[in-house]
């Protein structure tokens, strides 16, 4: 094992105050309420389908949605009980998606069928990658892109080094952070896994310097292997996927492109092990580490949730509300999470963290006209120019902004978090990429219906 | 000196002539001949260039009709009015057409329906749309940021003080672009006779919609049972502007005051 501080320095980010309180909680297990609402979205790509009926008993790990297409993946039963309802609820993301309501029956009976592969070294790819699509298994970091068609890049797009993302740049959040520390051979056995399914020599675990007992842990299971473990410098955004392959590799992804243009491929940590749990234990994805903490909670905790768990009932667990005035809910950490606007969502497989913040610690502002000071455009880590986009998206000159490369920002927020003017250049961007996006697809639509578009 | 000047005189005014003969031979020979009648119709067009032809502004339009025969009703600002007076001109039949207006089918205001969260980012719909689901309660209502109002090429469009876009009908020229601009597809062109309408787009069942908003379809469907111009989809209540509905009974029966009457000039939300 190489051990080796990183060289390159992907160019903007900055350094916001971290607030690790949670890095020293032990992970533990977290609350079994007695209603479970899991989300049929938990996926980039078509939601799940439901195969449960009102009034069906379901058993822990058993199937109650399935993959809807290509991109999608499929959903297990968090605990043994009944399906309630089926319907339609707002996400965390405040879009209605369709929801499957089980009311536990306190027993957490496991399905039958089960079946760990402990010996999945005589397996092949294509056979493993069924396993992992079969266990639903999607990227844990955030975006949550099922695994199975990450790990089958086209023939075209050779992959030689795989990175496994242990940065966790994003201030408050500890939960991969815990993970390392406390699982560290799950996380390697997943990486072995990967390795396998690609066939890659070349295998980088990337974890920031303030995280040294992870770093330590890391390098235990490591030990003998011919893996490499780079140390990042902290700064956000290093956990971001081009970001986290110039910094380790020095190749830059081009404009548009993904990252296996350049021949790698990044997985985060918490996505390794619940390959290692497919795999070697034959269990579906139905819980993960997620960080509960913010000053507006009595106990901040790092704890294994199960899919569905609603908000309120982990802000429960971990002691409640401190009872000073609430100032905001994020789902996720401060940069890139969503505010909510009450507890009542629940947790999916990409729920890293819920922060709640007082209201002390939120500031509300109106924006100001932009006074050209540049930092937002020193602060991109995209080399983007976030002042000339916002300022073109409000004349909604979308062309313009398409001119000027609004698809490539990535909504770190870091010139958000630089803006002197209070400018919302976070909410300007998503904006602009959700138009484009739009108007792309109509486009597309018109040239294959060969009709005049609307 | 002032040989300089008749010299100079000379040459730049036989460069002059020169160019002038050429250029008046070259539009002898090369001139392209443009049908005359293109001026004429595109002077029948109201000339707002507004694009709900499917033609790029009216001069392209008019000469979409007289080059290539195109449908001479297409123009919707202009109406059955401009219709008649191209036939006219061209000969034609002019055909039936009425003319369409915008509506915004959402009763919902500050008044009537809550809102769930403190809202201050860009004042877009669409980018309002992106946070949390919008600050509207309900994930199908208007969201009264105006992006609407922004397009309408002729501000046909009011955002009530309560947060709510009103057409007037009067003014709409039934363009349509409205229509593409609402991200949550509320707005919907319809024949400018047609009084009585559904002001609703939730889909969400009866007891989930009274929680967000006092003027929301709950999806009882006694209207539907009035007539068969309305329809139910999931626990919606969508008139169908193909058939006739002029039932006063439907607006009685309805609980919610959902379904209401534009009378005349203004939208009339019901109170």
């Amino acid at each position: 094992m190489k051990i080796i501080r990183s060289i390159f320095r992907s160019r903007g980010g900055l350094h916001p105050r971290y607030h690790k309180d949670s890095a020293a909680s032990p992970i533990e297990n977290g609350p079994l309420p007695s209603r479970l609402s899991v989300c049929m979205s938990q996926h980039l790509g078509a939601p799940a389908k439901p195969l449960v009926a009102k009034g069906n008993s379901v058993a822990r790990g058993q199937i109650i949605g399935e993959s809807g297409g290509f991109i999608s993946a499929p959903i297990h039963a968090p605990t043994s009980g009944k399906v309630v309802s089926i319907g339609e609820k707002p996400a965390f993301s405040g879009r209605p998606v369709t929801f499957i309501d089980i009311e536990s029956d306190g027993e957490d009976k496991w399905v039958e069928g089960i079946t760990p592969h402990s010996a999945w070294k005589e397996l092949d790819g294509k056979k493993l990658i069924e396993l992992i699509a079969g266990s639903g298994v999607v990227g844990m970091g955030g975006a949550g892109f099922p695994t199975h068609v990450k790990l089958s890049p086209p023939p075209a797009k050779p992959i030689d080094v795989l990175i496994i993302n242990g940065a966790e740049c994003e201030p408050y959040l500890t939960a991969d952070h815990r993970l390392m520390v406390e699982d560290p051979d799950r996380i390697w056995s997943g990486i072995e896994i990967a390795k396998k399914i690609l066939n890659v020599r070349r295998v980088v675990v990337a974890i920031e310097d303030n995280k040294p007992d992870a770093i330590k842990a890391m390098e235990r299971v490591m030990a003998g292997t011919d893996a490499e473990l780079v140390i990042l410098k902290s700064e956000y955004p290093q956990g971001a996927e081009k970001q986290l392959i110039y910094s380790v590799t020095g190749r830059e992804t081009p404009s548009g492109g993904l990252p296996m243009d350049v021949g790698a491929l990044v997985e985060n940590v918490a996505t390794c092990a619940a390959i290692h749990d497919a795999i070697v234990e034959g269990r579906p994805l139905i819980d993960r580490i997620t960080t509960v903490c913010g000053s507006l909670v009595k106990s901040p905790k790092n704890l294994r949730v199960r899919i569905g768990t609603a908000f309120s009932d982990l802000v429960d667990f971990c002691g409640g509300l401190s009872g000073a005035p609430a100032g905001k809910i994020i789902c996720g950490g401060p940069m890139m999470g969503l505010a909510q606007s009450s507890l009542d969502a629940s947790a999916t497989k990409t729920t890293s963290g819920i922060l709640l913040l007082e209201r002390g610690e939120v500031e509300q502002f109106s924006s100001m006209p932009c006074i050209s000071c540049g930092r937002c455009v020193q602060a991109c880590p995209m080399s983007l120019m976030p002042c000339t986009l916002s300022e073109l998206i409000e004349a909604e000159n979308y062309d313009g902004a398409e001119v000027e490369n609004v698809m490539d920002c990535i909504e770190c927020g870091s010139c958000a978090h630089e803006c002197t003017a209070h400018r919302p250049l976070v909410q300007h961007m998503r904006q602009a990429k959700a138009v484009i996006t739009a108007q792309r697809r109509v486009k597309e639509a018109a040239t294959k219906g060969g009709k005049q578009g609307v | 000196m002032t040989k300089a000047l008749i010299d100079a005189a000379l040459i730049v005014g036989g460069i002059g002539l020169f160019c002038g003969f050429v250029l008046s031979v070259a539009s002898r020979f090369l001139g392209i001949k443009e049908d005359p009648r293109v001026e004429t119709v595109a002077g029948l067009l109201p000339g707002v260039n507004c694009g709900a032809c499917g033609y790029a502004g009216c001069l392209d339009y008019a000469k979409a009709i007289v080059l290539q025969g195109a449908k001479i009703m297409d123009c919707k600002p202009g109406g059955p009015d401009t219709a008649r007076k191209i036939a006219e001109f061209m000969g034609v039949e002019a055909g039936v057409c009425e003319r369409r207006v915008a509506i915004v089918l959402c009763g919902g205001d500050d008044t009537r329906a809550r809102r769930k969260f403190l809202y201050n980012g860009v004042a877009d719909c669409a980018a309002a749309d992106l946070v949390g689901g919008g600050d509207k309660a309900c994930g199908y209502g208007c969201l009264g940021f105006g992006s609407c109002a922004r397009v309408c090429p002729v501000s046909a469009i009011e955002i009530t003080g309560d947060r709510l876009a009103m057409v007037h009908p009067d003014i709409c020229i039934g363009c349509g672009l409205c229509v593409a601009a609402c991200p949550r597809h509320l707005i919907k062109l319809v024949p400018e006779s047609r009084t009585i309408h559904v002001l609703c787009s939730s889909k969400e069942r009866g007891p989930v919609v009274k929680k967000k908003c006092s003027v929301g379809c709950i999806g009882c469907s006694l209207c539907a049972k009035q007539t068969d111009a309305i329809k139910m989809d999931c626990a919606l209540a969508i008139v169908d502007y193909d058939k006739p509905l002029d039932n006063e009974e439907v607006i009685a029966k309805c609980p919610q005051h959902t379904i209401i009457r534009r009378s005349g000039k203004k939208t009339e939300v019901a109170a």
